[in-house]
């Protein structure tokens, strides 16, 4: 997200999901939409019935490249080369929208000079893709207009994620894709409530509404409304966070609703870490891997079981309403936090209902203000909804950036390769991907059936690899990585291209993260599980 | 937005859009006409002939195949249309298993509706009846039955798998009396590249495809799906305490009436018996249970020795948006640090 903050000066999904489907062109890039975010999926399908081009760019052949127009197979890691490639060829060509560029954008002169070290020749080496794919794609891209840039978690789950958005932005920039119908960048967010778990400021640098914690006067108002003196030092990201506890300068976690155990990067290090705590709370609604580390472990509601609001990844916000009684002694997630607060002598978390935070949310929520409960029961609303009036914002920047000068920034990007590279031992690349049927590590291993169609995990290995190995289709192999080994059995498919290999996440038995980097972005700190050099042996 | 066109149907005025079909035409303003394979999602095709009208001046025709003229006069029953549509209706009801009422689909069947309105004649259909339904039941999803004794080859569902989700993993198989709904290679759904969405169980007209686990929940709450960022609406229904059925809230712009195999089929682990239901404290090296009071104490009286930055709190994109508040709030203002993250770069 870091990235399209710094060029649009808004890190989030452009556009609405229900534009998607009247766009001329959709470029779905690190992303299996039709698995992790089928819904979506259903829409990019319907664009292709409607004649809409599709280009999908992922190293493995996702779903979705069956219906693409042209799907770009290319090395993982690769992705910022072919995107200034691609910025390069629609520049050279004369494809751009130069009258948008000169409105909206600035910085093109130093844009275009990074532009020289991407020919087509160098990004065709990097890549892996014939030249005359990317200058398709180019041409694609830039002559279908609306065109819509989707990704996901292949974009930025990488040491160099943050310039691969920038790409994406750079991309849709020069086009004049952005604050249009059915244009735009959509970041695809994975949880239900992330977006709004980062409107919220559950980060370490913001507070709700990206109101940074470093700007006095924005510190100074939630001193106010909170009655206590706050740090400004912004804090630790996640990645960052296990790595203190691993060097003993944090002492306690409390830990809500996830299970790093499966889904850290560098797996090993953050369960080290863990277990190096002095005072662990764990809350879930399960006793997953993490909880059962746990010194207390406090049992949550489920999200049939509460009442409250989510945001999806298009910026709606949406009434949660509860279902059914908690299970047994569960509560509401914000109970408990205000019950430890009030335990502590905290003032301020005499809370008795979803709605009164809420209220308390839009109050010091510019962007939330004009959002109330009476309103949402009329359907969701898209932030900025700064008034009572305001019928919310579908699409983001129609008339100007977000950023200082109001103008979109063109960025120039060097290309970096991973930093977890192959070499003899280690001669294969491991990346990750989701299940349709699976959701992360915990709630869909708890549903019946979802476990039985997703068939388990396999790591998926190219032909031509397997019978190098002398591996066949079932086999057990052992995986090995810098960081860690695990068994699994294997699956011979030509989804995954040759020297690469993918295993998901969501499963117990065979824990992928013990394998994978945590390598960070040095913006957005995203750990890099997408690339990982491996080595496999048949077991 | 073009002129709308007015005609005539059963002695109303009606007014349509061009390019409307008569039947949808005569449905949005009220007036039935018995109709069975076409549905207001999906493209008109003309496979049951049921919904014959007859337009003055010419034969009897198919009216969700004709679209809406200016001054046209319709009927919509007549002895003739009644005559024709009752054989119609007995070319599709002759092969349908007759046992509703051990039938999911009981009183929600649109064959059953059709019945009632045209009537058919029993022994008629006894007499000309096949001795035997011999289609095994396709068990293999683990989420919905597909009972091919109950198909009417409408194919409602195959155009819901092309049209709704894109995949086109249905068709109809074999030719004449051997026609039926199938996929590649003639193979149990559960070996094909079906992605188990549901969306053809939902718009199955008849009990040919049903879910599995069905239960008529006592009430239902519109919410949101927990699962990924599409935030699709969903209406939950509820019984004995229960997670029971789930269902796309056709109002949400997020998801227009659609779902996927989680948010339809995957809310059983709210029901798991796995969920945790009490605090738990580790004494000894174990966790045993214990009363919130208790847990709440030991909670309090530890954080209070790590304020500042010796703490963290690792927040949750599973949480809702007032959760999420409080738990930063909770780390800003008491714990006295900003080290806190979620999930979001992972």
């Amino acid at each position: 997200m870091a990235g399209l903050a710094t060029t649009l000066g808004s890190g989030a999904m452009t556009n609405s999901i229900a534009e998607i489907g009247d766009a001329a062109c959709i470029m779905a890039i690190g992303t299996s939409t039709t698995e992790a975010h089928p819904i979506i999926g259903y829409q990019v399908k319907k664009a292709v019935r409607q004649g809409a081009k599709l280009i999908v760019a992922n190293p493995q052949e996702v779903p979705l490249a069956r219906f693409a127009d042209l799907f770009l197979p290319l090395k993982p890691g690769s992705d910022v080369a072919l995107l200034m490639g691609m910025a390069r060829i629609i520049l050279e060509e004369g494809l751009h929208d130069q009258q948008y560029i000169e409105e909206r954008c600035e910085n093109l002169d130093q844009f275009k000079q990074s532009l020289e070290e991407y020919t087509l020749q160098f990004v065709s080496d990097i890549t892996g893709l014939p030249g005359e794919d990317i200058v398709n794609a180019a041409r694609m891209y830039a002559e279908n207009n609306p065109s819509s840039i989707l990704y996901c978690m292949g974009i930025t789950q990488h040491s160099h994620g943050t310039d691969n958005v920038i790409a994406i932005s750079n991309l849709a920039l020069i086009t004049g894709n952005l604050g249009r119908t059915s244009g735009g960048v959509n970041p695809l967010r994975g949880q239900n409530n992330v977006q709004g778990a980062c409107d919220m400021g559950s980060l370490p640098n913001v507070f709700t509404g990206y109101q940074k914690v470093t700007d006095e006067a924005a510190r100074q108002k939630f001193e106010k409304a909170w009655g206590a003196s706050l740090s400004g030092e912004p804090g630790l990201t996640h990645t960052e966070i296990f790595d203190a506890a691993h060097r003993g300068e944090i002492k306690a976690i409390y830990l809500i609703g996830e299970n790093p155990v499966l889904t850290e990067a560098n797996a090993a290090h953050s369960l080290e870490a863990m277990k190096k705590l002095e005072f662990f709370v764990v809350q879930d609604i399960f006793l997953n891997e993490t909880a059962a580390l746990a010194d207390v472990v406090l049992p949550a509601a489920s999200f049939a079981e509460k009442n409250g609001t989510a945001v999806n990844t298009e910026r709606r916000v949406q009434r949660v309403r509860k279902v059914l009684d908690p299970v047994g002694d569960a509560k509401p997630d914000w109970w408990i936090v205000s019950a430890i607060a009030n335990e502590m002598g905290a003032e301020g978390f005499a809370y008795n209902s979803a709605a009164e935070i809420f209220k308390e949310i839009t109050s010091l929520t510019p962007s939330y203000a004009g959002i109330t409960y009476e309103r949402l029961e009329e359907g969701g609303l898209q932030w900025p909804c700064p008034t009572e009036d305001h019928p919310g914002t579908p699409i983001l920047h129609t008339e100007k950036f977000n950023t200082p000068s109001g103008k979109g920034k063109l960025m120039p990007i060097k290309y970096r390769p991973s930093e977890d590279c192959c070499d003899f031992d280690f001669p294969l690349i491991l990346t990750t991907e989701r299940n349709l049927y699976q959701f992360h590590s915990t709630m869909t291993r708890y549903s019946e059936g979802l476990d039985e169609l997703s068939g388990g995990e396999h790591i998926m290995i190219n032909p031509a690899d397997a019978e190098k190995l002398g591996v066949a289709d079932g086999d057990l192999v052992e995986v090995n990585s810098r960081r860690g080994k695990l068994q699994v059995k294997a699956k011979i498919t030509r989804r995954s291209q040759e020297g690469v290999a993918s295993l998901s996440f969501h499963f117990a038995e065979c824990p992928t993260n013990l394998l994978t980097s945590a390598a960070l972005d040095p913006v957005a700190k995203t750990p890099e599980t997408k690339v990982c050099a491996i080595r496999i042996n048949k077991a | 937005m073009s002129e709308l066109i007015t005609l005539n149907i059963d002695g109303v005025e009606v007014k349509a859009a061009p390019g409307t079909t008569i039947l949808r035409a005569a449905l949005a303003n009220d007036i039935y006409i018995p109709h069975l394979c076409d549905h207001k999602e999906l493209t008109s095709v003309g496979i049951c002939r049921v919904c014959l009208v007859e337009i003055e001046g010419r034969r009897p025709t198919v009216s969700c195949m004709t679209p809406v003229e200016e001054g046209m006069v319709v009927t919509t029953s007549n002895e003739e249309l009644d005559q024709i549509r009752k054989v119609n209706m007995e070319l599709l009801v002759l092969n349908h298993d007759y046992d509703c009422q051990n039938c999911a689909k009981n009183s929600k069947c649109q064959l059953q509706e059709l019945t009632r309105y045209v009537g058919i004649d029993e022994n008629r259909i006894n007499a000309m009846r096949a001795p035997e339904l011999a289609s095994p039941l396709d068990d293999s999803n683990p989420y919905y039955l597909r009972d091919l004794n109950k198909c009417v080859l409408c194919g409602i569902c195959v155009r819901t798998c092309e049209e709704i989700q894109g995949d086109e993993c249905i068709d109809f198989t074999f030719r004449g009396i051997e026609t039926k709904i199938g996929v590649l290679g003639d193979k149990p759904i559960a070996e094909s590249t079906c992605v188990t969405c549901g969306e053809c169980v939902t718009r199955c007209p008849v009990g040919a495809l049903v879910p599995r686990h069905a239960v008529e929940p006592t009430y239902e709450v519109d919410t949101v799906c927990p699962f990924c960022g599409c935030g699709c609406g969903i209406t939950v229904g509820a019984r004995g305490g229960k997670v029971v059925s789930s269902v796309a809230d056709p109002d949400s712009p997020a998801n227009n009436g659609s779902l996927c195999v989680k948010g339809r089929f995957g809310l059983g682990f709210v029901n798991s018996p796995d969920r945790l239901t009490t605090p738990l404290i580790r004494k000894d090296g174990d966790l045993v249970e214990a009363s919130w009071e208790e847990a709440l104490a030991l909670i309090g009286d530890k954080l209070g020795q790590y304020k500042g930055e010796q703490f963290a709190t690792i927040a949750s994109a599973k949480c809702t948006v007032e959760d999420n508040y409080v738990m930063q709030k909770f780390t800003r203002a008491v714990m006295g640090t900003n080290n806190i993250d979620h999930c979001a770069r992972l």
